[in-house]
């Protein structure tokens, strides 16, 4: 008896049509293992067994009529900052925790429309906040690999989920690496696409010259299709652009690949290095051409995503004010006091940090110094890109310094945790897309292997691109 | 460090309420991460002006824009009011400002 819990959904696809389970089979499965495991992983704050249970069954109808796609039928999660009708949708946060979404997010209603099974909302930083998920109001998600490890973040129930077996795949949101990240940390795919390729409509916005969503799953082949049908134009996102994801016929033959000097510098662990390093060595065994490139203004980009991020969320989350929706401490004696209390209750630690850098960085007197400083350094970033792209094809990179961190390692020392986003800042501030992808494990002292992953960028729109390479370098690495 | 003066200003301005021991790690830890901003002062200036760029992150030649029209087939009205937590019959309630 094959387990259910193990497929990709190209297997789960197959498994579906020879009629060798149901859409039911398949998500009681799921739904038993959360049950039975998530409670030592943290991935889920809440399962939606009902909504799961009734979409599979409409599923299985489809199914049997023989004329269904690829995601008709197979259970996936979904990070908690992307809203689904009638189910709760907390951000993370004390101050949505019995917020109920009222509509669909676009990227749920395509999902919908090809047949999906929602088997729960995931574990995230509060309001996407943060590189190890220890910023969740509600509980830390935690490494399948290593339960002494973060899952990373932002998406860390997303990414635990997909590496647990606790789903086929997740949908994830990543601002400054909060894809690629957790994914590398769990050993899964991970792709944040083009700023523009995925409607933001119905995400809980974050930075929203930023934020995108993507997918996280067992294999290239999956992230594909998963893109695939969550991208294109909406006419509810503004910033969404007229694009169809169009197969690359492209090999690692004769590839131009980019290697940039300044990732390679102080603060990469060593043996994070080596199986980069080596992954980089296979793809040019295999006909590709590495170039060493450069990109000067990648050195400012951490301190420019800490000022444009946070600048954005002081606006974005000025919405949450007591009185429209979530938690509201309604007892001052004015208007004002509501939203005092009612942020000062509501908002954890790391949020209230990057609202305060962000109201400071946009302050009168400061703003010249910061905020439109770094838009400027923003603009120099864009050109390093733009000029790489103009001799390679792709750029190889680590996407983090270091493999998962122990659970409170960096969490007293900000700073600390904002570095481990050195590698992934710079894609989101140019607006490219980037992919995790496993390339192999580190063996640490006590026996324990983490995963580490390898960053490929493209340019934009070039996913295509991105993901037929990723797809050969996942059979040889 | 930034003083404890500048940070209620600023959390003022935030519409944040903090409590003392939130005040001082606050001090703390906007003085390390606004240090650590100080690396752009070594940035080359640039000639691109900022107010220009369009705010579509620049993907796009230009920005994008819509005809300022009622769409009809957006009914979500009594959803968004239903989620306020203070509301009478079809009005959301807020205190008094004056």
């Amino acid at each position: 008896m094959i387990d259910l819990t193990e497929l990709t959904i190209k297997q789960a696809h197959e498994g579906l049509k020879k009629k060798e389970f149901t859409s039911v089979d398949l998500t009681k499965a799921y739904l038993d293992k959360i049950k039975k495991e998530d409670k030592d992983i943290n991935a889920f704050l809440s399962v939606t067994e009902d909504l799961a249970l009734a979409q599979a069954e409409e599923a299985d109808i489809k199914i049997a009529t023989g004329k269904f796609g690829e995601l008709c039928g197979v259970p996936c999660a979904i990070k908690d900052a992307i809203l689904v009708e009638g189910e709760k949708c907390t951000a993370g946060s004390k101050i949505l925790e019995n917020y109920v979404a009222p509509y669909d997010a676009t990227v749920i209603k395509k999902l919908k429309e090809a047949g999906v099974v929602i088997l729960g909302k995931t574990n995230l930083d509060e309001f996407a906040m943060g590189g190890s998920g220890e910023n969740s109001a509600f509980s830390v998600a935690k490494n399948p690999h290593d339960k002494t490890r973060v899952a990373g973040g932002s998406s860390s129930g997303s990414a635990a989920a997909v590496a647990a077996d606790m789903a086929v795949y997740s949908l994830g949101s990543d601002t400054g690496g909060s894809i690629r990240l957790p994914s590398s940390f769990c050993g899964i795919v991970g792709l944040k696409p083009t700023y523009g390729a995925v409607s933001r409509s119905g995400l809980i916005a974050f930075g929203s010259s930023l934020d995108q969503i993507g997918p996280i799953a067992k294999t290239v082949e999956d992230a594909k299709i998963v893109f695939q049908a969550i991208s294109g134009k909406d006419p509810m996102d503004a910033t969404s652009a007229e694009y169809a994801f169009k197969d690359l016929n492209v090999s690692l033959k004769g590839l131009k690949i980019g290697v940039p000097k300044e990732y390679f510098v102080k603060g990469i662990d060593p043996e994070v290095e080596k199986i980069i390093r080596d992954a980089i060595k296979k793809a040019e065994q295999a006909g590709a051409e590495i170039v060493e490139i450069s990109l000067p203004s990648v050195e400012f980009a951490l301190a420019c995503y800490y000022i444009i991020a946070p600048s954005e969320a002081s606006a974005n989350l000025a919405r949450f004010d007591g009185i429209k929706y979530g938690l509201s401490e309604g007892a001052g004696k004015d208007l004002l006091e509501v939203y005092l209390h009612s942020r000062g209750k509501g908002f954890g630690a790391e949020v209230k940090r990057r609202i305060m850098i962000g109201t400071y960085a946009l302050s009168s007197g400061y703003y010249d110094a910061y905020y439109k400083k770094a838009q400027e350094v923003r603009e120099l970033i864009k050109e390093d890109f733009k000029k790489a792209f103009s001799k390679v094809d792709l750029i190889f990179c680590p996407v983090s310094p270091v493999p998962a961190i122990k659970i409170g390692e960096r969490t007293d020392d900000p700073l600390s945790m904002y570095l481990m986003d050195i590698y992934t800042v710079s894609v989101n501030m140019a607006g490219l897309p980037g992919i995790s992808l496993p390339a192999g494990r580190q063996v640490c002292q006590d026996g324990t292997e983490l995963p580490v992953g390898l960053q490929i960028i493209g340019n934009h729109f070039e996913e295509n691109k991105i993901l037929a390479i990723a797809s050969q370098l996942e059979k040889m690495i | 460090m930034i003083s404890k003066e500048e940070v209620q200003h600023i959390a003022k301005l935030a519409r944040l309420e903090l409590t003392e021991k939130e005040i001082e790690k606050m001090q703390k830890d906007l003085s390390s991460i606004l240090d650590y901003f100080d690396l752009l002062k070594k940035a080359p200036r640039t000639k691109t002006n900022y107010s220009n760029i369009p705010r579509n992150n620049g993907i796009a030649d230009s920005n994008v824009t819509r005809k300022d029209e009622v769409i009809s087939n957006y009914d979500k009205r009594d959803e968004l009011v239903a989620a306020a937590p203070d509301k009478k019959d079809d009005y959301i309630k807020v205190k008094a400002i004056l």
